[in-house]
């Protein structure tokens, strides 16, 4: 097998202000369904087109954000070997036991020198609904809203992002797909643990923890502009697009949940191999990198997050 | 046909805010219709939904209604003494209000905005 070790972003768990809101944004616009609300309030979402259990978690609070982004690794002994590298490395970790969120196994913490809480998982159980498995047709039920068929990867802002390069390259075996340099030192990072041209991106902020976007993958530029509709139709608040990003390729619209909580469509991207050169860019093209056709950055995009 | 108040900010200009309309939402139209064009700044404008806090705002006069704002931008105590999210809120009365921006950072000049 040739891709092991961490596979892909599992699930990312939400702050929301008003829960009743957030659910009918992320599954009725959006297009996520949910799978199952916990004793403790925090309520769980899946893509239709998903196995495991559920990709997205809102937990109602008095602030937006983000509490954590779990992994999930192919193996369970993989947990075991990365507990010991983290800790090795100087990161204190914790074990979440099996069963704290429905469906998925247990599951190891720790923060990163950015201030951002990642989680690793090897186990989750499939819920309904999912692809089909035996013969399976495009959809099991027709796809809604927005259409989103995963929780695709999340871009974090936070201090200390060369920490963090050096972290998930060394430590987490992710492979940086692109950068940002800027006269200053290093601006932004794109890393990738598998085929996917990223999985999770940091971009450098003076405040510790903070979210910039979730983002959920749709099948095509038509499904964007689609999403596109639905935004306008239901007065949902926009931050740019649709657009394209230089870095990544990625068709895209930013947008934002009840909650304030930035999330993306993102459609297309390229195939990262890992024998691929890191891409980079400077402070000259950099507005093209972000917003491919506007060629510059909106005043929103270095300075509004949850 | 619902209710209309005016939103000032004293020195800027002033905006036509519907009863269910958010007051940023209101006052971004009325920056686009060049109705503030007194106001040094750009008007900020991020989420408009409560979560990311760069349209606190001061309440000078008037009464409003609140959405859902993040505490991490504004207290319960803030909220007593009038500063607000203008995106989370909704207008009562006409409305006067100052823009504070988040702590800690500064409104840019309309000026650095147009020469970029």
């Amino acid at each position: 097998m040739a891709l092991s070790g961490i596979l892909r972003p599992g699930f990312v768990q939400l702050r929301v202000l008003d829960m009743a809101a957030a659910i009918d944004h992320y599954c009725t616009r959006v297009g996520f369904h949910q799978v199952a609300e916990g004793a403790d309030g925090r309520v769980y979402l899946k893509s239709a087109d998903e196995f495991d259990h559920h990709s997205i978690v809102l937990r109602r609070a008095d602030s937006a954000g983000i509490d954590l982004i779990a992994f999930k690794c192919l193996e369970d002994a993989d947990l075991d070997r990365f507990e010991k590298r983290v800790t090795e490395y100087g990161f204190p970790v914790d074990r979440v036991p099996a069963g704290e969120q429905p469906g998925i196994g247990r599951r190891i913490g720790f923060t990163i020198a950015s201030g951002h809480r990642i989680e690793l998982f090897a186990h989750a159980d499939m819920s309904d609904p999912k692809p089909r498995i035996h013969n399976p047709d495009v959809w099991e039920i027709p796809p809604h809203g927005m259409r989103a068929r995963r929780m695709d990867h999340a871009l974090l802002y936070g201090p200390h992002i060369e920490k963090n390069l050096d972290f998930f390259t060394r430590v987490l075996d992710m492979r940086c797909a692109e950068r940002v340099d800027m006269p200053d030192g290093l601006l932004a990072i794109w890393l990738t643990a598998g085929m996917k041209a990223h999985d999770l991106a940091f971009v450098k902020y003076p405040e510790p923890n903070k979210l910039h976007h979730v983002a959920f993958e749709l099948e095509n530029w038509n499904d964007v502009g689609n999403a596109a509709d639905i935004l306008t139709r239901y007065d949902i608040s926009v931050d740019i697009g649709p657009t394209r990003h230089g870095i990544t390729r990625g068709q895209t619209i930013y947008f934002f949940d009840p909650s304030g909580n930035r999330n993306e469509v993102y459609a297309g991207g390229y195939t990262y191999y890992p024998d691929l050169p890191t891409r980079t860019w400077d402070e000259t093209q950099i507005g093209k990198g972000i917003f491919y056709y506007e060629r510059k950055m909106n005043d929103a995009f270095l300075t509004v997050v949850s | 046909m619902a209710q209309r108040f005016t939103i000032t900010i004293p020195g800027a200009g002033s905006a036509q805010c519907g009863e269910d309309e958010r007051v940023l939402v209101a006052l971004e139209r009325a920056q686009g219709f060049g109705q503030l064009r007194n106001l040094p700044c750009r008007l900020p404008a991020g989420c408009r939904r409560g979560g990311c806090g760069v349209c606190r705002a001061r309440v000078l006069e008037g009464k409003y209604r609140t959405a859902p704002m993040s505490r991490a931008h504004v207290s319960e105590e803030d909220e007593e003494n009038g500063l607000i999210l203008a995106c989370s809120v909704y207008p009562l009365s006409d409305l006067s209000l100052v823009l504070e921006g988040k702590p800690g950072t500064r409104i840019r000049p309309l000026s650095q905005v147009e020469e970029q």
